[in-house]
């Protein structure tokens, strides 16, 4: 199956994908849900002007424009579908069956553009990896449990991403720049990658003398502007870009989410936590600080008591420090086929470093990395672990009973798909030339034999990766089953607390890994 | 254990291409595959659990669900003798119990489940009508480890069985999808795990039985039919097909009289066992069968698509007959249409006769016995979905025609939504890209040897079903947005009725032909064998 007939499948799969969104529009879905009926009520009952000032609900519109627009267009079919929904007072909280069922269905709608990104990608590549990465993508718990239960368009704007990569991998520098600021123009915590696209951008593109290159470089510069203009152009013209820009980077809030993305500061918090424990068994006096981070309250600024405090600007500079080899590398030697594991390793280093992150955005460099993934057998390893730990540290985010077999279903059914996959890709065994002129007559079990016996290299996680995993339900079942009995009500917060730091043990880990990965390929 | 099976149960199949588009999912092999299957049909049954079940929020009868968290509060808390008693704990009146003993003693297991977590909501008495977050979702996992517990094996074991006889010519990925389609039954899932019934334990015990049976093991396909019976007395739909099947069997052994004795003891002594509570006195007996049958509630109710309902419209029985006439016209009607599948497989008894005979069986049960449920469709699905590689077209249109059959039924439970993902979903895993060549294949020779006869009348015929299939679609989205004339408030129902009606007797005729065939094509080739 080539070229052409390759659409019908991937629209299969999409298909299947989104009969299961459907199955599960009766879930639970978090606040996320009020927040964008709400912009759509903001959006469709005030005119431009007030978008970004209107302070009806808690829920203030903070995504950038472009993401506005997109929810006006969407307005407009929910004002056919059910007027109550687009009304800025009457609408609040509004959880009738007509709302709900039409939010998830544009959700589900929406990810038709992820559909396209991923199909744009993978045209050129053989049938088996391009299922595979399909199944990875369109397939992926992460975006079914974030998208789909607790409620964002995360794929939808992963899809204008995908697209971006697309069209720079093919070597289209400038549609691949102008799509990434669209991307910017949507959700701006997608500008971590800025500077890889950047540097790349600049040595790739503008590139060839002087002054064709500074040609390029004004051309680039152009597209950029225009989108941006398009985006921010009406907020200019009413002089509201402050305003925007101050809803937008809401820097009041903490370091760290009420639950704690598993990333480096989680290492930090628990080594001042456990510093000052240690300091105050030995006498010294150590301030308790104001504000505990197991309280967890959004808008907490953080304070340690032992260690130095941390401040935006830190987390800025520590980011950037993360991203400075890959932008070597993406300077010195910028080729195409490496720039879809730098923008995952930008989002990786943004994800451990940044301000206040979500444990979502770990899907932004998990999707992207999928692409990656069926390269070579080492990558495929390194994905299976962290698309299982990225897919477990959302876990939090459903902590409903319904959901929770949901959840893990998932988990597994995903595990068992890689497992499937990357076997089939990585799996070489010595005797598989013949293989394939004696299928025909093999049998089922002889053949699994074989595959474990005599195979050349074969599709496995190794002892350490093993352990991990297993650690991984030991975490789980303390959280579920262990603690609720042995401790009983007495630190809640520890299920959550081990979680996050076994989870950003993971983390770091593909971060280390990801880093020595680009240096080492050229 | 295992390894013994392993051995035994051998499949030999064609491996796929490596181009092929499911290459990479079912080169592991049948229980990794098996593995992969079950998780994602109990991910799509755990996500249908979150739709509303049958009478939520409805007092004061409620419904299914309602009914079978009853029979947990009254088996938990009354000895099992009061259990089909009408006594002041135990109203009848309100959801008595009409199930047999199995049924209670599985509502007693799952009462001690439900009571560990949430005491109040099987205690006697208070707990009547009893919602509550906690309490649907640990009603919900009753019904989930059930499946998990019963159902899944039993397709497991079935699959081996079945396509490890002989020198199977199927590939692996159509076996997966042969173990999607059975599991992924969208009438199935509906009814367990939207509407709220534990179907899956009696129709998981006939498949076992049917596995059994099919392996040459007559003596535990008896327990685990006896069993099946005694879950839901439904199950005798397919009671005629098992009788025949055996007898046709041991008729062929040594020493037929024994044989037949063998299993005969081993029935009575399964239904002993369970019927333990009750057999001590001929009372007790007589009052627990006379819940199991409730003919005080007449031939039919509702809009069931069987012949009974389906004639009123012409003939008024309940007007014209009294309930023990038509209890005998009843009786001899259903023996009448599953006396030609019941003689073929005395004469002939084969696998795949065995499995013909339970569908016909069973779909005579529903078109002429008396007091059938819409539900009871399910009962006829079940061995055409385990003749899904053989009868792979009309499964396609009697799963439609099921599931139109209990639209009104499933509209009325709020499950509108999971009903059209479910069936979105089946109709998906049937076109699976890439998996249906054969077929496509055994549907083209079909195809050409109906073009040979009369090609005039087979093109005719596929017009005239396609053109009711989109009547249906028509009446499904006309059921969902108008109100029915005020003079004929029942019209739609009516035309549901009669559009699936004749649908299933069409392919109640076509299913016996086939039978009939499968015996003659049988002795020709054997005779040829002899000949050789």
């Amino acid at each position: 199956m080539q070229g052409e007939s390759s659409l019908p499948q991937l629209l299969w799969c999409y298909a299947v994908a989104a009969t299961i969104k459907v199955l599960l529009i009766p879930s639970y879905h978090s606040t996320d849900f009020e927040v964008h009926r709400h912009w759509l009520a903001i959006t469709h009952s005030l005119p431009l002007s007030h978008w970004y000032y209107d302070e009806t609900s808690e829920w203030t519109l903070d995504y950038p424009p472009f993401f506005a627009y997109y929810e006006r267009f969407l307005s407009i079919f929910a004002n056919l579908v059910d007027p109550q929904i687009v009304h800025l007072h009457n609408g609040l909280n509004y959880k009738a069956t007509s709302v709900i069922v039409f939010q998830r269905l544009t959700v589900i709608l929406s990810d038709l553009w992820l559909l396209y990104g991923v199909y744009r990608l993978t045209k050129h590549l053989d049938s088996l990896k391009r299922n595979l990465i399909w199944v990875l993508v369109v397939w992926s718990p992460g975006l079914l449990l974030v998208d789909h239960v607790h409620f964002q368009y995360n794929g939808f704007l992963l899809g204008w991403l995908l697209l971006s990569i697309s069209f720079l991998v093919e070597g289209s520098d400038l549609m691949g720049g102008f799509l990434f600021a669209v991307v910017l123009s949507f959700k701006h915590l997608f500008a971590v990658a800025a500077p890889v696209y950047f540097v790349y951008l600049f040595r790739h593109y503008c590139r060839g003398g002087l002054v064709r290159g500074f040609g390029r470089l004004s051309v680039i510069g152009a597209v950029v502007v225009a989108v941006f203009a398009a985006a921010y152009g009406p907020f200019f013209y009413h002089e509201q870009i402050q305003q925007v820009v101050r809803r937008m980077f809401p820097f009041g809030r903490g370091l760290c989410h009420a639950y704690w993305a598993p990333n480096f500061w989680v290492f930090y918090i628990i080594v001042d936590k456990g510093l000052a424990f240690f300091l105050r068994k030995l006498g010294f006096n150590i301030q308790a600080p104001a504000a505990s981070f197991t309280g967890g309250l959004v808008g907490d600024s953080s304070s340690f008591a032992v260690l130095p405090q941390i401040t935006p600007l830190t987390t800025f500079v520590a980011v950037l420090l993360g991203l400075f080899p890959c932008l070597i590398k993406a300077w010195s030697d910028p080729q195409p086929q490496f720039i879809a594991r730098w923008i995952a390793y930008a989002y990786t280093c943004g994800f451990l470093f940044g301000w206040h992150v979500h444990e979502k955005a770990s899907l932004h460099f998990v999707i992207p990395l999928a692409i990656v993934a069926v390269e070579s057998l080492e990558d495929a390893k390194h994905y299976f672990l962290l698309s299982i730990v990225s897919c477990y540290s959302l876990f939090p985010l459903l902590y409903e009973g319904q959901e929770y077999p949901i959840k893990v279903l998932l988990l597994l059914l995903h595990s068992i798909l890689m497992w499937f996959g990357f076997s089939a890709q990585f799996t070489k065994d010595e005797a598989s030339e013949t293989e394939e002129q004696t299928n025909n007559d093999e049998s089922v079990w002889s053949e699994k034999s074989r595959a474990t016996s005599g195979g050349k290299e074969w599709f496995g996680i190794g002892w350490i990766g093993k352990v991990y995993l297993f650690g991984l339900m030991v975490v789980e079942l303390w959280g579920q089953i262990l603690h609720p009995y042995i401790l009983g009500e007495t630190f809640p917060f520890i299920p959550l607390m081990l979680m996050s730091i076994y989870c950003a043990l993971g983390m770091t880990y593909s971060w280390i890994w990801q880093l020595k990965r680009f240096l080492k390929l050229s | 254990m295992q390894k013994k099976g392993r051995n035994r149960y051998k499949i030999d199949v064609r491996s796929d291409v490596k181009e092929h588009a499911w290459w990479w999912v079912v080169n592991k092999g049948i229980t990794p595959l098996f593995l992969l299957i079950s998780v994602f049909a109990l991910f799509v049954r755990v996500a249908v659990s979150l739709h509303p079940y049958s009478g939520a929020n409805t007092p004061p009868k409620f419904g299914d669900y309602e009914a079978q968290r009853h029979w947990m509060e009254i088996t938990l808390n009354l000895p099992a003798k009061d259990w089909y008693r009408n006594s002041s704990a135990n109203d009848l009146s309100y959801w008595g119990l009409d199930y047999p003993p199995l049924t209670a003693y599985q509502s007693y297991i799952h009462g001690l489940f439900l009571k560990a977590f949430d005491p109040e909501s099987v205690s006697l008495f208070t707990s009547r009508g009893y919602e509550s977050y906690l309490g649907k979702l640990l009603m919900r996992w009753t019904v989930l480890s059930s499946d998990i517990l019963i159902f899944f094996p039993a397709v497991l074991y079935f699959v081996f069985v079945y396509h490890g006889r002989g020198s199977s010519m199927r590939t692996k990925s159509e076996l997966a999808w042969h173990m999607a389609i059975i599991l992924l039954s969208p009438c199935l899932i509906l009814i367990d795990h939207g509407h709220f019934q534990y179907n899956c334990i009696s129709l998981g015990l006939t498949i076992a039985a049917v596995a059994a049976t099919i392996s040459q093991n007559e003596l535990m396909a008896c327990v685990l039919f006896s069993l099946a019976l005694n879950h839901k007395q439904m199950s005798a739909y397919f009671a005629p097909a098992f009788f025949s099947h055996l007898l046709g069997k041991c008729l062929r052994r040594k020493n037929p009289p024994l044989e037949v004795l063998k299993l005969g003891f081993l029935v009575i002594g399964t239904f002993s066992i369970i019927w333990a509570p009750y057999i001590h006195s001929r009372d007790s007996a007589l009052q627990v069968l006379s819940r199991l049958a409730p003919f005080e509630r007449g031939i039919y109710e509702d809009y069931v698509a069987n012949f009974w309902c389906t004639s009123s419209v012409v003939i008024k029985w309940k007007r014209l007959f009294t309930t023990k006439v038509l209890k005998l016209l009843s009786f001899a009607a259903t023996v009448l249409a599953c006396l030609p599948s019941m003689i073929q497989q005395v004469l002939d008894p084969s696998s795949k006769g065995f499995l013909y005979a339970l569908l016909n069986s069973s779909f005579s049960f529903y078109l002429f016995s008396f007091q059938v449920h819409e539900k009871s469709i399910l009962l006829p699905l079940l061995p055409l979905s385990l003749l899904a590689l053989e009868e792979s077209r009309p499964l396609m249109w009697l799963t439609h025609y099921a599931m139109f059959s209990m639209f009104p039924l499933l509209r009325r439970d709020k499950l509108v939504l999971a009903y059209m993902a479910l069936y979105a979903l089946f109709t998906l895993i049937y076109f699976a890209p890439g998996v249906r060549c054969s077929g496509k294949t055994t549907h083209q020779t079909q195809k050409a040897e109906k073009g040979r006869k009369t090609p005039s009348l087979a093109t005719l015929l596929k017009i005239a079903m396609a053109f009711l299939y989109l009547c249906s679609l028509i009446l499904h989205v006309i059921y969902l947005t108008m109100h029915p004339p005020q003079k004929y408030p029942f019209l739609f129902e009516a035309l549901i009725m009669l559009l699936c009606f004749s649908h299933f007797l069409l392919f109640t005729f076509y299913f016996n032909y086939k039978q009939c065939m499968l015996s003659k094509f049988l002795t020709s080739k054997d005779k040829e064998k002899k000949n050789i």
